[in-house]
């Protein structure tokens, strides 16, 4: 083979391979974007707008209300939820939202969902509880920001 | 406020709160399923682009090699793209929202390896017909057979495992059956076993096995399900010091089992390479699952000790740290494989020399522990790192699938397969460069040989597997059955979890009600109230 067209073919095939690699990093970064919450398109930024809004005319564009649930301890520390105004279902069962490895979880343990602009817990009969900070939840009580769920060794907190 | 008391108030009633209403579901998919895809296409795509790269490289090999340049590379490369297309089928059947990178950077480096292969085999070709020896046998045809062996692996894991779950409840299962293929060629009779002096092969006539490869995988399904249950043992109390929290002597039981195994594969098997990788997948996993460094600490510390002592009784490990130590000290002799690995990375410089114009062949094993020296010498630096890119991207896919994935037993072994990657890769090359001591492993994909493809390929479905539970929606929540025509909303990887199964919310009155007030039963244990069924 002549040596140019050696040269012009090695040249060409290491560009081809680095061409491989940059189109994957840029699903990579598609994925990332998608992973900050930096695109607001995802399903469930929708819901708000959909719902009636004779009751909560600012909650469109800058409500400030919570907008993540975070687990801080546990098995599943660091993990983030994003809220959309769905409930988020607590418990060992697959389907829940988070699924609680924990020995004190029982299989549908607590949900967290929206009333307004307020967030409330409320235990769904677990055998050992959930607590709001230190005291037991009864019924559906208001959750504040920054107050720690506890559930068995699982603490969550909402934040904005 | 008011609130409705049948799912059919709905047409337009104000104030219905944190109530999920199916018609609005349906009426969201089509905008939504536009806007977030399974991204399958770009799946194909990089598959194609694969493709086309392998076949560019063997039609370079060919031109350099001054073969005859035939349409039949051609078919090769169709042949390749069919091969890979059908597995992609698989993957739009058995998991249509699994990670698009993994699958393409698998089988790109499965293609690279495969033209590097067939460039060795043709310059052992032609020494063989100059010294007017018999042709030895296309080592590249043999690797083609097990691609395909492999790509039947990866469907068949596809298939049988519909979701990942279901391996933790075999994770002792899978524990002693990896025990035993690990332990097996120590056993049986050298002829058996033995293959250039490390025990670790079972060879059946033709086709040799290599257990160690498929023991990494049910390793790491094992000890994911044991961490998941054990973990409080490895997280309870114990001393402060130096900044760190201790484990109590009597918690290091697991530990020290595993250590035993790592040393026992070093002096009966003779095998650097399958200690290391065992130990340090056992390190890693006890580390995610605990997220304490001094785990890492206290198992480097013993390994180190360990290793010590078998530089000082066993011989073919003092063999391999004094090459390590100065290659070229035995140039001719013991360091010799190491030395020309090192020659011929030289000699590609950075750009290389180019495909097929290279010698890879002189160093011994160049197409097996080796062939990153030979793939250096012919793409250089330039194209090494992008391999060694392209092994970080496929780990990175693994680890994000962890960190998306919802349940503790799939972040573990997602984190163990993704880091089993990594580690191999990092002790194959940095043998080969002489950073540490030499250990005769296979690279993922790239190397000659067919345990290490069939293995690797099994490894990656699983991750596949996981990164589809991670990215799926949960309204499509049995797995390996994608619902056709209504394409479910797919959130990306962070929020794939924001997702609500309908049938909770249109059956679960809004919180608030006075049923809920009256309070539940406290010992009533696991089950959730108003007599919601389970399992419907």
């Amino acid at each position: 083979m002549p040596e140019l067209v050696l040269q012009i073919t090695r040249a060409g095939f290491l560009a081809l391979l680095w061409l491989f690699v940059l189109a994957a990093l840029r699903v990579v970064r598609s994925d990332l974007y998608a992973a900050s919450g930096l695109r607001a398109a995802a399903p469930g930024g929708r819901r708000p707008s959909t719902r009636g809004g004779s009751s909560k005319p600012a909650r469109g564009g800058g409500r400030s209300g919570p907008r993540a649930l975070i687990v801080t301890a546990g098995a599943l520390a660091g993990t983030r939820i994003a809220l959309d105004g769905r409930p988020i279902m607590l418990g060992r069962a697959d389907d829940s939202t988070l699924v609680l490895d924990d020995d004190y979880a029982s299989t549908r343990h607590a949900r967290i969902s929206q009333s307004g602009d307020d967030w409330y817990v409320e235990d769904l009969g677990s055998t050992n509880g959930t607590y709001l900070d230190r005291n037991k939840v009864s019924g559906p009580t208001r959750v504040p920001v920054g107050t720690p769920i506890r559930i068995g060794k699982t603490v969550i907190e909402l934040r904005s | 406020m008011t609130r409705p008391t049948a799912p059919g108030a709905q047409n337009g009633a104000p104030g219905v709160s944190g109530i999920d209403r199916p018609a609005d579901r349906t009426a969201l998919r089509p905008a939504v399923a536009a806007a977030v895809s399974t991204r399958r296409g770009v799946e194909l795509a990089l598959l194609g682009l694969a493709a086309v790269i392998t076949t560019g490289a063997l039609v370079l090999v060919e031109a350099n090699q001054e073969q005859e340049l035939t349409w039949a590379l051609l078919y090769l490369g169709a042949a390749y793209m069919a091969l890979l297309a059908l597995a992609h089928l698989a993957v739009r059947k058995f998991a249509p929202y699994a990670d698009p990178l993994v699958l393409p950077l698998a089988a790109l480096l499965n293609g690279i390896g495969l033209v590097m292969i067939h460039r060795i085999d043709l310059a052992r070709i032609a020494r063989a017909v100059s010294l007017g020896n018999e042709e030895p046998a296309q080592e590249a045809v043999r690797q083609v057979g097990w691609t395909a062996i492999g790509l039947v692996f990866f469907v068949g894991v596809l298939w049988l495992v519909p979701d990942h779950r279901t391996l933790a409840r075999y994770g002792y299962t899978a524990g002693f059956v990896g025990l035993i293929l690990l332990a097996l060629p120590a056993v049986l009779p050298a002829s058996l076993s033995e293959v250039n002096g490390a025990r670790i092969w079972i060879r059946l006539g033709p086709a040799s096995i290599q257990p160690g490869e498929f023991a990494k995988i049910l390793f790491v399904v094992f000890f994911a399900s044991f961490l998941v249950v054990k973990r409080d043992l490895f997280t309870s109390a114990g001393k402060h010091f130096l900044g760190m929290t201790f484990p109590r002597p009597r918690d290091l039981g697991p530990l020290l089992v595993a250590w035993g195994v790592a040393m026992a594969v070093l002096v009966f098997e003779s095998d650097l390479g399958t200690s290391l990788m065992f130990f340090g997948i056992v390190l890693v996993m006890l580390y995610v699952a605990t997220e304490r460094i001094s785990w890492v600490l206290i198992g480097l510390t013993i390994f180190g000790a360990g290793a010590f002592a078998a530089w000082t009784f066993v011989s073919r490990v003092q063999v391999r740290v004094s090459v390590w130590l100065d290659p070229f000290a035995d140039y001719n002799g013991r360091g010799f494989q190491v030395s020309q690995g090192l020659f011929g990375l030289a000699t590609g410089g950075m750009g290389g020399t180019g495909l097929g114009a290279g010698r890879p062949e002189l160093v011994p094993f160049s197409s097996t522990d080796f062939i990153f020296t030979s793939l250096g010498e012919e793409i250089g630096l330039v194209g090494i790192a992008a391999l060694l890119l392209i092994y970080c991207l496929l780990a990175t896919r693994a680890m994000r699938s962890a960190l998306a994935v919802r349940d503790t037993f799939g972040k573990l072994l997602a984190a163990g397969l993704g880091f089993a990657i990594a580690w191999q890769v990092f002790v194959v090359v940095g043998g080969v460069i002489n950073l540490i001591p030499n250990t005769g492993i296979t690279a993922p994909f790239v190397s000659y040989g067919g345990s290490s493809l069939v293995a690797n390929y099994a490894l990656v479905a699983l991750v596949l597997r996981v990164s589809n539970a991670a990215r799926q929606p949960s309204q499509d929540k049995r797995p390996g059955t994608p619902v056709p025509g209504q394409q479910a909303p797919l959130a990306p990887l962070a929020e794939a979890s924001t997702e609500m199964v309908s049938r909770d919310q249109v059956r679960t009155p809004p919180h608030g009600s006075v049923r809920h007030e009256a309070g539940a039963p406290a010992g009533h244990p696991d089950q959730a109230p108003r007599g919601r069924t389970r399992g419907e």
